[in-house]
């Protein structure tokens, strides 16, 4: 809001009442505390009416792809990390997957299962934190975010014990991961998910039925189905739309097959249900997990037999040719693609990412809506600039 | 940087005689730091990956209010302390140092994580500028990437002791004439106009990065598409032995 208060005035309509009206144009951001990031948007109001939305991007590009061009495979690891920052651990799987294709790796069932355990374990990090910016954009200032934090840092410290790293966790590696869990992790892990529930119950019973909430999330940012499945919208969003459309049971990539999961599906595709789906995730989530760690077994984390090209990770020369590998990241479908002619790095690589396309249909949503409902449609929508931008 | 504390006039063994009778001996200049640093507004800015921990900072279990620093203020003209978490881009460069204009005197600075600092990870990236510090002054340079939050808490409380060891007599923002604006660069179509302000940072004389680490990425090495459609290659047909030669015919040494 800060960056230009640009004021542009123009007479639109004189009509019956014989009253001149204006339009106001306003940039929100880049620096404004709900735009989760360095976002702007360019909004001309009719009074408090959204008329048109521009979005401004690139105030993030950290030219994440470029770079992944000029380094080795393993080196894009840790810059899949720093994509989006709330949940590094699907896009080391997304970026692990990829290159496992190229390169025809088998992976062992324990690295399956970590991996499993890990991506749900991030998914939850992800909802309860959206859920509680989503409730701070409402205007309940950092209350919902202290009892979403309260539960991530439960996750982090585990993130932290296997990887050693509480965000920028690195974990994952080509054929496996990088070190096994422990009893006293799993008992861990075990212990979050048997706790999770009861916070669950709180945090619904804080939100669900509240009367301001309701009336503001409900019947504001309506998504039809059709539009939704057009703009290529995938994840809670998608969902709640009421489209039945997730990658665990479409591709049943990993070991997903393997255990008993509904999806959550929404009627409306407005704010309320955006944010309900994600709750009702969580709960799907907890319900993997469970499963997860009752099937895993002891066994190698690695993958015993590599091919040599994947013996000396820093040497790591696919052979030509081009992979497309995808998860259900907590935000939507998480793509990349990689071309690879032969050398150490990459000749092409590409990252479908989530935010960035649903992002796109944030104008549609927002037309006919208030301001302050923009503000609310943008939270539920759930971004992270470093994805949108890259 | 070890910062001097401000030398009380006061006898150190007095004081402490008088604080057993309740009676408390201080400086108007350690009252009016005592107060400046337990009270410090930091805006909520964030960049980049770095603002999650900062978040996670403010949150419960690390509760930056312990150290009189949780009011995060949207507004520069509130604030007190600009704590830039996260990767500067040459887009955003503008605008953080409008932002550090706006804000009122006395002002701060820490910057969060490597690549506010330096560029961080991404430093090879044409888009990314190579340290904050290039255009603002900088007061706690906090590495990491991102930092853990007890190393926030860690640069604030560093913050702090530059604080109590400023004096109100000679402190800048008191002067007359003081001007603390910093010129606003503009994106070019090559990067940014000017590179830096040489009011607050100046180029080093050796390349010390190309020194230590070899030269930066180089881009644009790879011309030529791969084929994607070309059949698999053959693994190439071991090559037929020569003949075995009997011990007669064998090649002549170089000594004979």
């Amino acid at each position: 809001m800060f960056e230009k208060m640009r004021v542009k005035t123009k007479v639109i309509d004189s009509g019956k009442s014989g009253l001149d009206t204006q339009t106001l144009e306003v940039n929100v951001g880049p620096q404004h505390p709900s735009t989760h990031g360095v976002f702007r948007m360019t909004i001309v109001l009719d009074g408090e009416v959204v008329k048109s939305l521009r979005p401004v991007m690139g105030y993030l590009h950290r030219n994440h792809e470029q770079i992944a061009e000029n380094i080795t495979y393993s080196a894009s690891m840790p810059y899949t990390d720093r994509l989006d920052y709330f949940n590094s651990m699907s896009n080391n799987q997304a970026w692990a997957m990829t290159v496992e294709q190229l390169a025809e790796v088998e992976i062992p069932d324990r690295a399956e299962y970590i991996r499993v355990i890990m991506s749900e374990l991030t998914r939850l990090v992800n909802h309860v934190s959206v859920i509680g910016f989503l409730l701070n954009d409402m205007g309940a200032f950092f209350t919902p975010t202290l009892f979403a934090f309260r539960e991530r840092e439960k996750v982090l410290d585990v993130f932290e014990a296997v990887s050693g790293s509480r965000m920028m966790c690195n974990y994952l590696r080509f054929g496996g991961v990088n070190r096994d869990l422990t009893d006293d992790q799993l008992g861990q892990i075990k212990k979050i998910v048997a706790d999770f529930p009861a916070f669950l119950d709180e945090f619904e019973t804080l939100l669900a039925q509240n009367e301001i909430v309701c009336m503001r999330c409900q019947n504001v940012g309506v998504l039809p189905a059709e539009l939704a499945i057009n703009a290529s919208i995938t994840g809670p969003m998608l969902r709640a739309s009421g489209v039945n459309y997730d990658i665990r049971k479409v591709d049943q990539y990993s070991v997903y097959d393997r255990f008993e999961f509904k999806i959550p599906l929404g009627e409306k595709g407005d704010v309320y249900d955006r944010y309900y789906v994600r709750m009702l995730e969580m709960r799907e989530s907890l319900k993997i997990l469970n499963q997860a760690l009752e099937q895993i077994e002891p066994g190698p984390f690695m993958a015993p037999k590599v091919p040599a090209c994947l013996k000396n990770p820093r040497n790591f020369k696919p052979p030509v040719g081009e992979a497309y590998g995808r998860v259900e990241a907590p935000k939507g479908e998480l793509g990349f693609y990689v071309v690879s002619d032969g050398s150490k790095e990459p000749w092409r690589y590409h990252v479908r990412a989530p935010s960035f396309i649903n992002l796109t249909v944030l104008e549609a949503m927002c037309i006919g809506y208030k301001l302050a409902d923009a503000i609310v449609i943008l939270g539920s929508i759930d971004i992270v600039l470093g994805e949108v931008d890259r | 940087m070890a910062f001097s504390k401000n030398k009380s006039q006061v006898d150190d063994g007095l004081k402490s005689e008088l604080a057993k009778k309740g009676i408390v001996i201080t400086t108007l200049n350690e009252l009016y730091n005592w107060g400046r640093r337990s009270s410090i507004w930091p805006m909520q800015f964030g960049l980049a990956c770095c603002a999650i921990e900062m978040i996670a900072t403010a949150c419960a279990r690390y509760d930056i209010a312990r150290f009189g620093a949780e009011l995060f203020r949207a507004s520069p003209r509130q604030a007190d302390l600009i704590i830039i978490a996260g990767t500067v881009t040459k887009k955003m460069t503008p605008q953080v140092v409008r932002l550090y204009n706006q804000m009122a005197e006395p002002k701060y600075c820490i910057t969060m994580g490597a690549c506010s600092i330096s560029g961080g990870p991404f430093i090879d990236g044409y888009n990314t500028l190579r340290g904050i510090d290039r255009f603002i002054p900088v007061d706690v340079h906090l590495p990491g990437c991102p930092p853990r939050p007890e190393a926030l808490l860690y640069g604030l409380q560093t913050l702090q002791k530059k604080i109590d060891s400023q004096d109100f007599r000679k402190a800048p923002w008191y002067q007359k004439g003081l001007k603390r604006e910093y010129a606003i660069p503009d994106l070019g179509p090559k990067g940014l106009i000017p590179k830096f302000n040489p009011e607050v940072w100046q180029p080093r004389e050796e390349d010390h990065r190309k020194e230590k680490y070899g030269s930066p990425m180089v881009i644009g090495k790879k011309t030529k598409a791969p084929d994607l459609d070309a059949p698999p290659k053959q693994p190439k047909a071991p090559a037929p032995k020569p003949p075995k030669r009997s011990d007669d015919s064998a090649p002549p040494s170089k000594e004979a």
